[in-house]
């Protein structure tokens, strides 16, 4: 099967069972997304497919056949961070960081449909990915951070 | 997870054929229930024919007096289409409800009405707009089509195509989630159609979605405590049958409300 990961397309021989983050994982050696609970609660491995969040632990490689996924390791860009990324390091978005790779595609994703969110619409839009460490407040502030750093930098 | 053959099909047609060619096979679509009841060990077939790339199923049309959704597709877009939104905007909420962002960005319409988890949204959703749900072989009314505890009108291999809505001039839904999963604890859909019919329909109180017909009488009558018996009332460690049967009652009037409010 065919798919593109973070701009690279890659013909890759697959069993019909592997799941796509085993993909990103274990084939293709990305091991920035976290695999956590396995059963599409805790959202660690969260991945762009096609620009859309999803959770890679509960979709078939066979099923982004001809996708274009994105991870965290496709974020920054000649050695400079992403927007979100460096808003997560400097609001201290992260405690132990297993999380982190999760929350920070959810939160790419979430700008790209409310580039200056509320509150609320960060808590919607964070759902799907759960902080064990429960540092939630700063995740939020980093959310709001990245949003201003991006509208500035198209400014 | 077990081992299966994956099978990629275009058409209804063909996904019918590979179901039939096969034994134990089951069709997928977003599998944000079949994967994880997979990795489970709840369920183990041995082949599964991914019907989510049909064109068939991607429709997403209005007619005057129709909504009609593909079965591919998602949650996310049927809370996020203007289309929706305008002509069933407690369809639109509800869709917005469901689970997570993730999960919206791959669940479907069609397998959540097929699978008819008695805490899922969208039946609630069919049963009181009164739905056709169009399969490749005929038209099943939502009346017909959920017969109870996860169970449904399909034969095997039939496959669905689309979920025909009657537009209603009002629309609500409340729905109080499981913290954990997200599913309805309790949630209630309320329809306003033409000539003072209303239809209530209930997900997560019973062992599948019901009309509550003592609500659609209070609805009219103003009465705010309809009475709700049955003998499928579900109880489990979430919560007791009597506190459900409260959330419901709650939920029917935050609806009512809501619906009450955008009217005057």
């Amino acid at each position: 099967m065919q798919i593109t990961v973070n701009g690279q397309t890659h013909d890759l021989v697959v069993k019909d069972n592997t799941l796509l983050i085993e993909v990103i994982r274990d084939q293709l050696q990305l091991t920035g997304t976290h695999s956590g609970c396995d059963t599409t609660q805790c959202g660690c491995c969260t991945v762009l497919m096609d620009q859309v969040a999803v959770k890679s632990c509960t979709i078939l490689a066979r099923q982004a056949q001809g996708t274009s996924i994105q991870t965290i390791e496709g974020l920054a860009q000649n050695d400079h961070l992403h927007p979100v990324q460096e808003a997560f390091s400097e609001e201290h978005g992260l405690q132990c960081g297993y999380c982190t790779p999760g929350m920070i595609m959810s939160t790419v994703h979430l700008l790209q449909r409310y580039p200056a969110p509320t509150d609320e619409q960060i808590q919607e839009g964070l759902a799907g990915n759960i902080c064990r460490c429960t540092g939630y407040v700063n995740i939020i502030k980093a959310v709001k951070s990245a949003a201003k750093k991006i509208q500035e930098a198209k400014a | 997870m077990n081992t299966f053959q994956y099978h990629l099909v275009g058409n209804t047609k063909s996904a019918k054929d590979t179901f039939k060619g096969h034994e134990n096979a089951k069709l997928l679509s977003g599998g944000m229930t079949l994967l994880p009841s997979m990795k489970h060990g709840l369920i183990a077939p041995d082949h599964l024919i991914d019907v989510s790339r049909i064109s068939d199923l991607q429709v997403l049309e209005e007619t005057a007096e129709h909504l009609s959704i593909g079965a591919a597709i998602k949650h996310d877009t049927v809370a996020m289409s203007t289309m929706v939104q305008k002509a069933i905007p407690g369809l639109a909420y509800l869709a917005s409800q469901i689970g997570d962002p993730q999960v919206r960005a791959r669940g479907t319409i069609g397998g959540s009405i097929a699978n008819n988890d008695p805490a899922a949204d969208y039946p609630a959703a069919a049963l009181a707009l009164k739905a056709t749900i169009v399969t490749d072989q005929r038209n099943i009314s939502a009346e017909d089509f959920f017969t109870g505890f996860y169970s449904t009108a399909l034969e095997d291999g039939e496959v669905i195509t689309q979920v025909k809505f009657c537009k209603p001039i009002q629309s609500a839904y409340a729905k109080y989630k499981q913290m954990a999963s997200g599913y309805a604890l309790a949630g209630v859909f309320i329809a306003v159609f033409p000539q003072q019919e209303i239809r209530v329909a209930v997900t997560g109180v019973g062992a599948g979605v019901f009309r509550w017909l003592e609500a659609e009488q209070a609805f009219l009558s103003g009465q705010t405590k309809p009475e709700l018996q049955r003998d499928d009332l579900m109880s489990d460690l979430h919560a007791s049958s009597a506190y459900r049967v409260n959330m419901a009652q709650v939920l029917f009037n935050q609806a009512a409300q809501s619906i009450h409010n955008h009217s005057s």
